[in-house]
């Protein structure tokens, strides 16, 4: 029977419903606080759960640290002084999920968003921010299909991958001398991306690309591929991929009796990878988008803050978040406003001295020179070596 | 040369694994007459088990082999356990079941298996302490590591001891009259759920061995290593004739040796156009032309059919 | 009004899910229609799904392909990957008629295949379209590879593009909206082919087939058609849903069509009720809904309970995904919501469970 109560019950209240619903269309809800105060609210989104929840929250405590350093400076736009506010929301890294996530972002009337994490979430989110002509900068999306795909809202304040697997590929074939490289890949849209742009840039430097293999992000067993790699002798072995692929993947090149250098992407660059490829991991090149922390004075200092507030060392991308919404904010104070209409046609123009690098951006949104900086395994510890491309400070 | 050799001890160490997990698979598929999903994770359950005895072991300072060998028996024990419980919990109550309701209970197993392990264990990906030095020997120019011998010597070992069990003890016996007909074998006396049972456990201790074997050669655990690997073996018992011994190891070898040597050859054979990215796509496509040409594998009976 | 006359009840619910979007709107958000919209595309996939496993009782663990490829063929021919900008009432039918191709072509080699052998070759199947896409930008760039394929056209007849504002009596719609409505439209009329279809000469042959496929064989089905059948009409489905889902993303890559994606489809049709479409429905909103409701309910329940997150939300999903299959398979193996007609139909003193139970699938062993 309570099939028939049921609509009879929707349909009644179905009248007040529209009424909300039409209400809600016609006027605008207005700004909350109290006429000295202006909110501005930042829309952050990286998956929260799931296997790069570390990583993500890594990026909510950058985001989390920025907003609370402009707090604190008490700054005033447009006459008023205004408190920042972070709404954080979880994509789970999966596409569907951070187009819901947007569409929420936006419902809130956020002023700006920081995000995403990855760029297989950052590029349909896009599409939504753009519609609703909301800015967006994502810290760490590194597909070259990010800002290609011609919003006019979508920024990334790191090196694409284009930019870094360029200086990958000149570094590699240029300062390390290899004539004959392999490149494997684990299939993803950023190891896949990082490789091809890795083969270009070598081949143009005067290398060799004498394999190119692959392999997955889920794989533990890469004997095969490298036993195939073995045979055409190569002097370096260059991995577009992730940690937990990388590091048994050097331990089974030198149980192969290989001596080839090994090199990889910023995916590379994480203290697991050294804990879980041992000795095998010495001597392993790997990249991180910008320059040192401990290079940039403004870096240093974020570091300690970092570690004294979170209570636990910079993950990955921390950096490229703080810098973010410092850009984000520095546009809205050129503006003097923080309407996202006012202050977008002037965000693209802004040159900020940020925590990773002097950040400013091209005409598609990316980031101006890009400067990368090549660490390798060295006593156990990721030492830097040189830092390439872009403006140095 | 020496990279062919390469490439076949790759195969065949990939394969000894393949094969210690399709013995699993194939015995309980012999008895039952049904796929056991889970496999794959109770391979993996043994692999966690054996780092945390390991590092524990280590930790209190064990000498190495003691350690190894304790862990190692603390994982078969585990994953006795575990297989024991599988079968009450999930298949037991369907034993007479539609066909399609233990299957999806497998699926379902499977993931709370996983789901269990990333709690306790976390997502990240863990280095496998090995307490020796793991030497490497040459061969005519292609390189085997202490490791890989002992994964050879300990899978023949292993499936010899299987096929005494199954051919020379009362249980065995017992295990074939249930596989060839059930009705009757009680009838005769036979306690069918202790067969069935002993059936499980003895799958999931052989799966434990492989779940230590396969993180020693990595050097690396993780909550997710059981799937994949369960799927292959399984294609392994497949290829071999599924419900059958000899099948089991002969379709885990070749599996590996297909893998390897297509991972490896396919590239410069095709002139670059497929490649080692197709590499799950062989293993696969085996599958599927074995089950449409010959649906009872290598040395299988004509079980497939069976309505 | 009288209430219980069918036809009224029809008009009720229909008013219902008319004014539905704008009642969560008013409630939660843009970004709850959203979700309902992607509860539609859910519910198509299952009601496909249904017709494979449901009704002709083949077990199908690859079905997301026939999504992805129904999305691949909308994202190839309606974005800048070709140059190509072909109008949706073309694309649309053409990705089901190219799903429906490989529907066929799955279903023709593995005929001889019953139960569990079926339930893998689907599998392997699944993963092998899946590599497919992932790997091929190389030699010849076709899918963009693991790239996937951007700035894909929005669904749009002529002018009116579904992802634009526009407003009719007064009251806006947005975009959100308009997918809505298009999606009800093409979940209805899915439902509605299912449900003729069930009580059609073909849908009875299913069933036959389910229950006993030499008797049905004997009684003179010709089951190798009427099983190619249950494999096209499932995966035309799944080709219209992959379209939509296509042109409502903007994006799509081989990430979205995992194996995890076709357990997810076969766990709404298994959990709400194999073979009855009001069962499907209702597990394809139940799958789609809680997890969102879990995402952010269990966090700060768990913070105010224990005062930290102690099990992160995304497992606890999935955890719960994997006991519900199990507990539901043991207690009620035909699912939440079985058919009631079926229930009727068999003795009702009986014990319905069991019944159910020996009748879903060939029981015979």
């Amino acid at each position: 029977m309570m099939s028939f109560n049921k609509p009879a019950l929707l349909l009644a209240l179905c009248p007040i419903f529209l009424l909300a619903a039409c209400g809600k269309t016609e006027t605008s809800a207005p700004q909350a606080g109290d006429a000295a105060e202006l909110v501005v609210k930042i829309g952050a989104s990286a998956p929260l759960t799931g296997p790069q929840a570390h990583i993500g929250k890594d990026n909510e405590y950058g985001t989390r640290m920025a907003i609370e350093d402009a707090n604190a400076k008490g700054l005033t736009i447009a006459g008023k002084k205004v408190r920042f506010e972070l709404l954080s929301e979880d994509d789970q890294s999966d596409p569907k999920a951070a187009t819901i996530v947007a569409q929420k972002l936006v419902d809130a009337k956020v002023n700006g968003v920081i995000g995403h994490l990855n760029s297989g979430t950052s590029i349909p989110a896009a599409r939504i921010y753009s519609d609703n002509g909301i800015p967006q900068i994502a810290p760490s999306a590194t597909a070259v299909a990010y800002t290609a795909q011609g919003y006019k809202t979508a920024f990334r304040v790191m090196a694409n991958d284009a930019q870094q697997g360029k200086v990958l590929g000149e570094f590699a074939s240029n300062k390390l001398g290899a004539k004959k490289i392999a490149v494997l890949d684990d299939r993803t849209a950023y190891g896949q991306g990082i490789a091809d742009e890795f083969v270009k840039s070598a081949q143009a430097s005067g290398a060799q690309i004498v394999a190119r293999e692959y392999t997955t992000d889920k794989a533990v067993d890469f004997a095969a591929v490298l036993t195939s790699i073995k045979g055409k002798q190569p002097d370096l072995i260059f991995f577009g991929g992730m940690d937990p692929q990388g590091s048994p993947m050097v331990k089974q090149l030198r149980a192969l009796g290989m001596k080839t250098q090994f090199m990889m992407g910023d995916g590379g660059y994480t203290p697991k990878f050294i804990d879980n490829a041992g000795g095998a991991a010495e001597g392993t090149y790997a990249s991180l988008p910008g320059v040192p922390l401990d290079k940039m004075p403004s870096g240093r200092d974020f570091a300690t803050r970092y570690e004294a507030q979170f209570k636990q060392p910079i993950q990955l991308y921390a950096p490229y978040c703080y810098d973010a919404v410092n850009v984000m904010i520095a546009a809205m104070q050129k503006a003097d406003s923080a309407e996202p209409a006012k202050y977008l046609p002037l965000l693209g123009a802004v040159v900020h001295d940020g925590v990773t690098a002097k950040i400013a951006f091209d005409a598609k949104g990316d980031l101006k020179g890009g400067a990368v900086t090549l660490y390798q395994v060295r006593q156990a510890k990721w030492q830097a070596v040189e830092t390439m491309g872009g403006a140095a400070p | 040369m020496d990279i062919f050799l390469q490439q076949l001890i790759n195969g065949l160490v990939q394969g000894s694994v393949y094969a210690l997990v399709a013995l699993g698979y194939t015995m309980v598929y012999g008895i039952l007459g049904l796929i056991n999903f889970a496999h794959g994770e109770v391979v993996m359950v043994g692999a966690m088990v054996a780092l945390t005895a390991l590092q524990a072991l280590l930790a209190a300072a064990f000498a190495p082999v003691l350690a190894v060998l304790f862990s190692l028996m603390l994982a078969v024990a585990a994953c006795m356990a575990l297989g024991y419980g599988i079968e009450r919990i999930a298949y037991r109550p369907l034993r007479n079941a539609p066909r399609l309701a233990p299957l999806i209970t497998a699926i379902g197993v499977s993931i709370v298996l996983q789901n269990l392990a990333m709690m306790i264990w976390g997502r990240e990906y863990h280095a496998f302490p090995l307490p020796f030095n793991n030497g490497l020997h040459e061969m005519g120019g292609a390189i085997i590591t202490d490791v890989q011998i002992v994964i050879v010597l300990v899978a023949l070992v292993m499936m010899a001891g299987l096929m005494g069990v199954v051919h020379r003890t009362r249980m065995g016996r017992a295990m074939r009259a249930v596989a060839e007909n059930p009705s009757a074998a009680a009838l005769m006396g036979v306690d069918i759920n202790r067969v069935i049972s002993a059936t499980f456990m003895l799958g999931s201790a052989l799966a434990a061995v492989a779940g230590l074997m396969v993180s020693a050669n990595y050097g690396i655990v993780h909550y997710y290593m059981g799937f994949m690997l369960g799927l292959k073996a399984f294609t392994a018992a497949v290829l071999g004739g599924i419900g059958n011994l000899r099948g089991a190891m002969l379709g885990g070898v070749l599996l590996g040796l297909i893998e390897s040597l297509g991972a490896g050859y396919i590239g410069d054979l095709s002139g670059g156009f497929l490649g080692s990215h197709y590499q799950d796509v062989f293993a696969f496509f085996v599958l599927i032309a074995v089950l449409v040409l010959r649906p009872s594998g290598l040395l299988g009976e004509r079980v497939a059919e069976r309505a | 009004m009288k209430l219980h006359r069918p036809a009224n009840r029809h008009l009720l619910l229909a008013l219902a899910l008319l004014v539905l979007p704008f009642v969560i709107d008013a409630l939660f958000g843009h970004g709850w229609v959203r979700i309902a919209d992607f509860a539609l595309l859910y519910i198509m996939l299952a009601l496909g799904l249904n017709i494979v496993v449901g009704y002709a009782g083949l077990l199908d663990l690859g079905y997301i392909a026939f999504f992805a490829v129904g999305a691949y063929t909308y994202a190839l021919l309606g974005s800048p990957q070709f140059g190509l900008h072909w109008p949706m009432y073309v694309v649309l039918p053409l990705g089901a008629l190219f799903a429906c191709f490989f529907g066929v072509l799955l279903g023709a080699p593995t005929l001889r295949l019953r139960g569990d052998y079926l339930a893998i070759v689907t599998l392997g199947f699944g993963e092998i379209i899946r590599i497919f896409m992932n790997n091929l930008n190389a030699p010849v760039n076709i899918t963009n590879g693991p790239q996937g394929i951007s700035s894909i056209d929005p669904l749009h007849v002529g002018t009116f593009s579904f992802a634009g504002q526009h407003e009719l009596f007064g009251i806006g719609f947005s975009s959100v909206h308009q997918h809505y409505y298009l999606f009800l439209a093409f979940t209805l009329l899915v439902a509605f082919v299912s449900l003729r279809l069930q009580h059609s000469r073909i849908g009875r042959a299913w069933m036959a087939i389910r229950e006993d496929e030499v008797a049905a064989n004997a009684m003179g089905i010709n089951t190798r058609n009427i099983k190619l059948l249950a494999f096209a009409m499932g995966a035309t489905f799944g080709g219209i849903s992959g379209g939509l889902f296509a042109g409502f993303q903007g994006f799509v890559s081989p990430e979205s069509f995992s194996l995890m994606e076709s357990i997810m489809v076969l766990c709404m049709v298994v959990l709400g009720g194999m073979g009855n479409i009001t069962g499907v429905v209702l597990g394809g909103v139940l799958l789609v809904v809680l997890p969102e409701v879990f995402r952010h309910g269990a966090g700060p329940l768990q913070q105010a309970l224990f005062g930290k997150i102690v099990v992160d939300p995304e497992s606890l999903r999935m955890l719960m995904f994997g006991l519900a299959l199990i507990l539901v398979m043991l207690w009620r193996p035909a699912g939440l919501w079985p058919s009631t007609q079926r229930r009727r139909e068999l003795m009702p003193d009986e014990s319905v469970a069991q019944q159910e139970q020996d009748t879903v699938y060939d029981s015979a062993k």
